[in-house]
C-alpha cells in the first residue's frame, strides 16, 4: 500500500530519491524557499553588525575588532566548516546510490567535523570574554557581534542535533522515500550554514582585521 | 483507519478542531480567531473615538489612551487583518487550484497555533500591569523607555505570531506551486490564488527582519544587550528600518489579498470574464516587487538625506501606476457585464472610490518635502484608514458574505448584509474624512485629548458620530451570522450561481477529501467554461482512486502552548528568577520535545479506500 | 495524492548511466572544494600579509566570498540541476531584498 515505505535495492533505487514522491517535492521546494527567508533574516543581522561595528560607549576604550580577532583561529574555523560542507555533499553521493552505510559514515564525519567547530566558537567567546572584556552587554558592537555569530553557531548547534536525530531514527531501516528526502534536506541546510559562515568570516573577521 | 465517520458531540467537536490538519477547518479556526480580535480592536477603536469626542475628555486617561491606541492598531493589523486574510486563503486557495489540501498540512494548524497563542499572549498584557504603550510601530527611541512588561508583551507576542504567518506563508507557496490540478497553469490560476503566491512570497521576506528587530529589542529589553542604548554606542534608528523592511511590505501583504477578492467578486457579478487578466497578473507582481523598495518613506522626517527620500519618494509614486492599472481593470470588467448588486458587490463598488481616495492621499504622502508637512498629523491617519478599512476591511467584510455559503454550507442574510454594507460604509466616511482636516489643521495623531477653541471639536464629534455608525454595522453582521447559524438552509455547490472558478464545483461545504477525481482545468475561469458548455461540473482528470490523507495531530498546539508559556518564563526572568527561569525551561522542553516527538514518529497519513468514495456521494458530481 | 513511482523496472544500462553520471559529478564536487579552499586561502592571505590596502582588500575579500558562496550553491546544493527553477528564483529573490537591507544599513543610517 504504502510506497514510500517500500524496500528499496540499488536498482529499484530512483534517481532523484529527495523528488519521488509528492511530500518529497512538497518538502524540497518549502525548504529552499526557507532558506531563500533565511538569507534575509541573516541580512538582517549582518546590516545591524555593518552599522553597530566598533560603536562602543565614547571615551571608553574599549577593545574594537582590529584589537581581538586572530587568523589562525578563524582560520581554523572555516576549514572544519567547509570540509565538513564537502563530507556531506559525500554522504549524499552514498544517499543516492543506495550506501546506507557509507551514508552514515560521512554524515558521522560532518558531525564530528560540525562540533570541532562549535567547541572552537565557544573557546573564542569564552576567550573574548576574559581577555578583552568584550561581552554581549558591554557595548552596542559585542551585541551585534555576539548576535550574528551565535545566529550563526545556534544554527550549526541546530542542524547537528537535527542530523544526529535523523540517524539515530533510521539506524535499523536502512534508506527509503520516507527518510531519503529527510537526509537531503538536512544537507541543504548544512550546506547553508557553510554559505553564511564564508561571509561571517569575510565581513567580520578579515574586514574586521583589515580595519 | 479512517475519519469518514459522522462524530457528533461537543467534546469531540472541540478536540476535533484542536487536531485538525484540514485547511478548510483550519479557514473556520483563522475566521473565529480574527474575528473575535477584530472584535476587540473595534472596542478599542470605539475607546478612542469616545475619548476624542470632546475636547478635555476624561473617559480615559493619557497612560490608557496611549495602551489602547497602541493595542488597537497592533491588534488590528496582526491579529484581525492578518488571520481574516489567512482565513480565505485557507478556505478557497486550495479549491480554486484543484488541490486535495495545503501542501503542509501539518505546518498549516502550527501556524494558526502559533498566531493564536501569539496574539492570547499579547492581550494577556490587560490583566497583568498594563499594555504596551510605544504605539504599533514600537519605535525604540519610545519603546526602549516604557516601563513595566507592556512592550515585553508585544515583542514577544508578536515574535510566536510572526513565526507562524512566515510557516503559513511557505506553505501556501509551495502549495500554488507543486499542487495544482492537471491543466491549471499559471496563467489560469484565479486571481485570489495569484495574490495569494505573491503575497506569499513577500511574508516570506519581509518577516524576517520584523523577527531579528523583534530579537534585539527582547535582548536589550529582558537580556542586557545595547543594540538600541546610545549610550553604549547602539542607534534606534535601526529600529525604524527594520520595522518599515517589513511594516511595508506588510500593508501589501493585507491589501493584495484584499484585490484578489474584489477581483473574483466583480468577475462574478459582472457575470464577465476578469478584464485584462494577464496585466492584472503582471501588476500583481510588480506591486509584490516595487513592496519591497519603498519602506524609508514612512521615515521621511527621520533625516535620511535629500537623496535617499528622493529615491524612496519615486518609488513610492511608482507603485501608483500598477495599482492604476487593476482601478481601470475592475471598472472595465463591470462596464459591459451584467452586473447584479449581492452584498459583496456593494463592497466591490463602494471600494473603487474609496480605495482611490486612500491612494491620492499616499501620493501626497509619498512627496517628501510635502511630507514634513504632513507627518504624524491625522493626515497620516485618515490616510492610512482609507486604503486600510477602505481596501482591506471591505474585501473582508465582502469576503465574508461571499464564502459564507462556501465555508458553512448556508447563506447569509442579504437585506441584513446590504444594511451592514449602507452602516458601514457611511460612517466610515463620516469616520476618516473628516480627519483629513483635522490632520490639515494641525491636529497630531497619538494625542489623548485636545484643548477646546482651537477649530477642532466639531469635527472630531462628527467622527465619533460615524464610528458608531461602523459599530451598528458590524453588529447588524453578528445578528446575521447568528439567525443564519440557527436557520442552517443547506445551500447548493454554486450558491450565487454565478461561480467562476473551481471552489464553486464542488459541494458546500466540500467534503474532507475536497476532490473526488481531481478536476481537468480547460482555460481561466474552469468552471464556467464546463457551465457554458451546458455541464454542471468538471471533467476528471482521474479515475476514482485511493486518495492519502494526512492523520490529524495535537502536536502543533503543543508547540505554540510551550513557546507561550516560555514566553511568560521569558520575560519575568529579572525579577522572579526564582520561578521564572524554571517556567521558561519547561516552556521550551514542551516545545522542542514536540517537535522531537514528530520527528521520531513516522505520520504517513491514511487512505481513503475507492469503494468508500463510491459509496459517499459528497464528491464531485461527474 | 498520487506518488508516482519513477523507476519501479529500471535496466541495468541506466544503472551504469546514473554511476557514471555521479561520478562525474564528483568530480566536479572535488574540483570546486578545491577552488573553495583556495579562495579562502587567498582571502586570508590578502589580510595577514598586510600589505594591501583598505580601499583594495575590502571590494576583493568580498569579491571572493562571493564566488566562493555560487560554487556552494550551485555544486554543493545542486542548484545547476534541473528542477531548481522555483529555489533559484526565491533564492535569488531573498538576495536582492538582502542586497538592499545591507546596502540602506551601510549607508543611511545616520548617527
Amino acid at each position: 500500500m504504502m510506497q514510500i515505505e517500500e524496500k528499496f535495492t540499488f536498482e529499484t533505487w530512483p534517481a532523484s530519491p529527495e523528488k519521488a514522491t509528492l511530500e518529497a517535492k512538497n518538502k524540497f521546494l518549502g525548504f529552499w524557499l526557507f532558506l531563500g527567508g533565511e538569507t534575509v533574516l541573516f541580512a538582517s543581522l549582518f546590516a545591524t553588525y555593518l552599522a553597530l561595528k566598533n560603536r562602543v560607549p565614547e571615551n571608553s576604550h574599549m577593545a574594537l575588532a582590529k584589537d581581538i580577532f586572530e587568523l589562525p583561529l578563524t582560520f581554523v574555523a572555516t576549514m572544519l566548516l567547509l570540509t565538513s560542507s564537502l563530507t556531506s555533499v559525500y554522504a549524499i553521493y552514498h544517499m543516492k546510490n543506495f550506501a546506507f552505510k557509507k551514508m552514515y559514515l560521512w554524515f558521522g564525519i560532518t558531525i564530528l567535523l560540525g562540533a570541532g567547530f562549535l567547541g572552537l566558537e565557544v573557546y573564542e567567546f569564552n576567550h573574548y570574554v576574559h581577555k578583552f572584556h568584550h561581552t554581549f552587554t558591554s557595548s552596542a558592537f559585542g551585541s551585534a557581534f555576539y548576535t550574528l555569530v551565535g545566529f550563526h553557531g545556534g544554527h550549526v548547534a541546530f542542524g547537528l542535533l537535527w542530523i544526529l536525530t535523523l540517524m539515530i531514527r533510521n539506524a535499523k531501516r536502512g534508506l527509503n522515500l520516507y527518510n531519503a528526502p529527510k537526509f537531503y534536506v538536512a544537507s541543504l541546510y548544512w550546506h547553508f550554514i557553510d554559505v553564511v559562515w564564508v561571509f561571517i568570516f569575510t565581513v567580520v573577521y578579515l574586514m574586521g582585521m583589515v580595519g | 483507519m479512517s475519519t469518514n465517520t459522522q462524530r457528533k458531540g461537543f467534546g469531540s467537536t472541540l478536540w476535533g478542531f484542536l487536531t485538525t490538519v484540514d485547511h478548510k477547518k483550519i479557514a473556520i479556526l483563522y475566521l473565529i480567531a480574527g474575528g473575535f480580535f477584530f472584535l476587540v480592536g473595534g472596542i478599542e477603536a470605539m475607546f478612542i473615538r469616545i475619548q476624542l469626542s470632546e475636547p478635555n475628555n476624561h473617559f480615559v486617561s493619557a497612560a490608557e489612551y496611549n495602551q489602547i491606541m497602541t493595542m488597537h492598531g497592533t491588534t488590528m493589523i496582526f491579529l484581525a487583518a492578518m488571520p481574516l486574510v489567512f482565513a480565505f486563503m485557507n478556505a478557497v486557495m486550495p479549491l480554486q487550484i484543484g488541490a486535495r489540501d495545503v501542501a503542509f498540512p501539518f505546518l498549516n494548524a502550527l501556524g494558526f497555533w502559533l498566531f493564536l497563542f501569539g496574539g492570547l499572549f499579547l492581550n494577556c498584557s490587560w490583566f497583568l500591569g498594563g499594555a504596551p504603550d510605544a504605539g504599533w510601530t514600537n519605535y525604540a527611541s519610545l519603546a526602549m523607555n516604557s516601563k513595566g512588561h507592556g512592550v515585553d508583551f508585544y515583542v514577544l507576542g508578536l515574535q510566536i505570531t510572526g513565526i507562524g504567518t512566515l510557516i503559513g506563508g511557505i506553505n501556501f507557496l509551495v502549495t500554488i506551486i507543486n499542487m495544482r490540478a492537471p491543466g491549471m497553469t499559471y496563467m489560469r490560476m484565479p486571481l485570489f490564488t495569484w495574490t495569494t503566491f505573491v503575497t506569499s512570497g513577500m511574508i516570506l521576506f519581509a518577516f524576517p527582519p520584523l523577527t531579528v528587530g523583534l530579537v534585539f529589542m527582547m535582548f536589550d529589553r529582558l537580556f542586557g544587550a545595547k543594540f538600541y542604548e546610545v549610550a553604549f554606542g547602539g542607534n534606534t534608528v535601526i529600529w525604524e528600518h527594520l520595522f518599515w523592511v517589513f511594516g511595508h511590505p506588510e500593508v501589501y501583504i493585507l491589501i493584495l489579498p484584499a484585490f484578489g477578492i474584489f477581483s473574483e467578486v466583480f468577475a462574478m457579478f459582472s457575470r464577465k470574464r476578469l478584464f485584462g487578466y494577464s496585466s492584472m497578473v503582471f501588476a500583481t507582481v510588480l506591486i509584490g516587487f516595487l513592496g519591497f523598495m519603498v519602506w524609508a518613506h514612512h521615515m521621511f522626517t527621520t533625516g535620511l538625506g535629500p537623496v535617499a527620500n528622493s529615491i524612496f519618494a519615486i518609488a513610492t509614486m511608482a507603485i501608483g501606476v500598477p495599482t492604476g492599472i487593476k482601478i481601470f481593470n475592475w471598472l472595465f470588467t463591470m462596464w459591459g457585464g451584467s452586473v447584479k448588486f449581492t452584498t459583496p458587490m456593494h463592497y466591490a463598488v463602494a471600494f473603487i472610490p474609496s480605495f482611490v481616495a486612500g491612494g491620492v492621499t499616499g501620493i501626497m504622502l509619498a512627496s517628501a518635502a510635502a511630507d514634513y508637512q504632513y507627518h504624524d498629523t491625522y493626515f497620516v491617519v485618515a490616510h492610512f484608514h482609507y486604503v486600510i478599512v477602505g481596501g482591506v476591511v471591505f474585501a473582508l467584510l465582502a469576503g465574508t458574505h461571499l464564502y459564507w455559503p462556501k465555508m458553512f454550507g448556508t447563506m447569509l442574510n442579504e437585506v441584513l448584509g446590504k444594511i451592514t454594507f449602507w452602516f458601514f460604509l457611511i460612517g466610515f466616511h463620516l469616520t476618516f474624512f473628516v480627519q483629513h482636516l483635522l490632520g490639515l489643521w494641525g491636529m497630531p495623531r497619538r494625542v489623548f485629548t485636545y484643548l477646546p477653541g482651537q477649530g477642532l471639536d466639531t469635527a472630531n464629534f462628527v467622527s465619533t458620530i460615524g464610528a458608531f455608525l461602523m459599530a451598528t454595522g458590524v453588529t447588524i453582521m453578528l445578528v446575521n451570522i447568528v439567525m443564519t447559524t440557527v436557520k442552517n438552509e443547506k445551500v447548493s455547490h454554486d450558491p450565487w450561481g454565478d461561480g467562476r472558478t473551481l471552489e464553486w464545483s464542488i459541494s458546500s461545504p466540500p467534503p474532507f477529501y475536497n476532490f473526488k477525481q481531481l478536476p481537468l482545468v480547460r482555460g481561466l475561469d474552469a468552471y464556467w467554461l464546463e457551465k457554458m458548455e451546458g455541464k454542471d461540473g468538471m471533467i476528471p482528470a482521474e479515475p476514482i482512486g485511493d486518495i492519502h490523507m494526512p492523520n490529524s495531530s495535537f502536536i502543533p498546539f503543543m508547540i505554540s502552548l510551550g513557546l507561550f508559556i516560555a514566553a511568560f518564563g521569558a520575560m519575568y526572568h529579572a525579577e522572579h528568577s526564582n520561578w521564572a527561569f524554571p517556567l521558561m525551561f519547561i516552556g521550551l522542553l514542551i516545545t522542542f520535545g514536540s517537535m522531537f516527538l514528530r520527528s521520531v514518529k513516522d505520520d504517513h497519513g491514511f487512505h481513503i479506500h475507492k469503494e468508500e468514495l463510491m459509496n459517499d456521494n459528497k464528491g464531485v458530481e461527474v | 495524492m498520487v506518488n508516482q513511482q519513477l523507476n519501479s523496472a529500471n535496466p541495468r544500462v541506466d544503472i551504469e548511466y546514473r554511476r557514471k553520471k555521479s561520478a562525474e559529478e564528483m568530480r566536479y564536487q572535488i574540483v570546486s572544494f578545491s577552488m573553495m579552499l583556495f579562495l579562502t586561502l587567498i582571502a586570508f592571505a590578502t589580510v595577514g600579509l598586510k600589505g594591501f590596502d583598505h580601499w583594495f582588500a575590502v571590494p576583493f575579500i568580498l569579491l571572493l566570498a562571493v564566488v566562493q558562496v555560487i560554487f556552494q550553491l550551485f555544486y554543493f546544493m545542486h542548484m545547476n540541476k534541473k528542477g531548481h527553477e522555483a529555489p533559484s528564483l526565491f533564492l535569488f529573490t531573498g538576495v536582492l531584498a538582502a542586497f538592499l537591507i545591507v546596502w540602506t544599513f551601510s549607508t543611511i543610517i545616520w548617527w
